[in-house]
């Protein structure tokens, strides 16, 4: 495939292209003609809505690790956990790798998650240390990464819906999973609102070279 | 090489062999389309623009169908089964995704939105790609509103979470079977296999393609 003279973006070229077929349309065309996407050269509003949604997710993921994520009722005892505490038993158990997974998909990817993405944001407007590929590469892990964070409310909905023996052990889900899934789905949205050819945009602006 | 001019003037007739990548938005001339097992990428951000596969529209609704069919299976047959001490109990993928229908309305929603996660996404992923598919296999031309489906599909790609519950069955097996004796009943399989298939229906895929040919 050829560049018409040079890599240049569509923005440059007074053009503008579809984000989800690739077709490109003159300036000023408000829907795809061949898949009625919605055509914006870039979103103005995509990082506000990043910061919105990246803020009520941070906001929901307080109590999802606050207040309990399963309630065991047993013959004996109630046990409430929450997704650290969860996680320790199951460690205490000696089920170390179970514990990890719960750790990695509940803790470090929404955490990262919340810092990728905040980075991420502030480079469009500041200057960035990491280069427009490695950012884009960050971008789309994120993206990528980010739906395994349900693995634990899954597990929840499981447990709860077999776990039902009567006065022996039953299972309830605490409202930790509710939030926990909340603030899931909206960091999710807030990585599908941010329009990743705002990187490239400072990049050309600055007059680095395209890396090849 | 063409050089499009500013099309302020006049939409150059030229726009459509071009092809701005969603990410970072460089602009190729997609002079000779990449062959069968060819790949384009973008030379700045390395995005994945064509790929282009073998009869890979015969091959994606063979593997549509089947997620279909099951996701059906495993929905209406039981899927997990735990016993203890003489009592048991066993639950559909459903009953999982309900389960927190009974703790309140917004617990309520969360179930439905779960249950669409799990099942009826990746259910209506399947219908409307065999829906895209089907006329563009046979060279006929699309049916009405097959753009739109064929947007809807790619919309709801991230939403469709089938995989993710596998793992979910997995670690919450584990955690249960220092409980109670589980049992896998036939929708666990038919799930471990739909996992599969759903990953291998979107690595087939060539969007560049489909858009291509639903253009006419």
């Amino acid at each position: 495939m050829e560049t018409p003279g040079g890599l240049k973006s569509a923005r440059e070229m007074g053009l503008i292209g579809c984000t989800r077929c690739g077709r490109v349309w003159p300036d000023g065309t408000p829907r795809c003609g061949r898949c009625g996407h919605k055509l914006r050269s870039r979103d103005p509003k995509s990082i506000q809505k990043v910061w919105a949604w990246w803020l009520v997710g941070l906001i929901c993921y307080v109590p999802a690790n606050v207040y309990p994520m399963l309630q065991t009722r047993t013959l004996v005892f109630t046990q409430e956990n929450t997704i650290v505490g969860g996680a320790v038993e199951l460690a205490n158990h000696g089920s170390y790798a179970i514990a990890l997974v719960i750790l990695v998909a509940s803790v470090l990817i929404p955490v990262s998650k919340f810092g990728v993405v905040a980075l991420l944001a502030l480079s469009v407007r500041h200057r960035a240390r990491l280069s427009a590929r490695r950012r884009l590469q960050l971008y789309e892990l994120v993206e990528y990464i980010g739906r395994w964070s349900m693995i634990d409310v899954f597990v929840v909905a499981i447990l709860s819906s077999l776990v039902q023996l009567g006065s022996i052990v039953s299972v309830k889900p605490g409202p930790a999973a509710l939030y926990f899934a909340l603030s899931v789905i909206f960091t999710m949205l807030s990585a599908q609102a941010f329009d990743s050819r705002l990187i490239w945009d400072r990049e050309a602006k600055n007059g680095a070279s395209p890396a090849p | 090489m063409s050089q499009p001019l500013p099309a302020s003037d006049r939409p150059a007739p030229s726009l459509d062999a071009l092809i701005a990548c969603p990410r970072c938005d460089a602009v190729y001339h997609v002079g000779t389309a990449p062959g069968i097992n060819q790949r384009a990428t973008c030379t700045r951000c390395h995005h994945v623009l064509i790929a282009p596969r073998q009869s890979a529209g015969k091959r994606i609704i063979a593997v549509a169908l089947s997620v279909l069919f099951l996701v059906v299976a495993a929905t209406i047959t039981p899927f997990l089964a735990i016993s203890t001490n003489g009592l048991s109990n066993r639950s559909s993928i459903l009953d999982a995704a309900l389960a927190f229908n009974s703790s309140g309305a917004l617990l309520l929603l969360l179930s439905f939105a779960l249950a669409a996660l799990i099942v009826f996404i990746p259910a209506l992923r399947a219908i409307l790609v065999i829906y895209v598919l089907i006329p563009l296999v046979r060279n006929r031309t699309p049916w009405p509103g097959a753009s739109r489906a064929f947007r809807l599909a790619e919309h709801l790609r991230p939403w469709s979470m089938a995989e993710v519950f596998a793992v979910g069955c997995a670690v919450a097996l584990i955690k249960i079977s220092a409980l109670a004796q589980v049992d896998l009943g036939p929708a666990f399989w038919l799930f471990s296999i739909l996992v599969v298939l759903v990953v291998v229906q979107d690595t087939l895929m060539c969007r560049y393609t489909v858009w291509k040919r639903l253009e006419g």
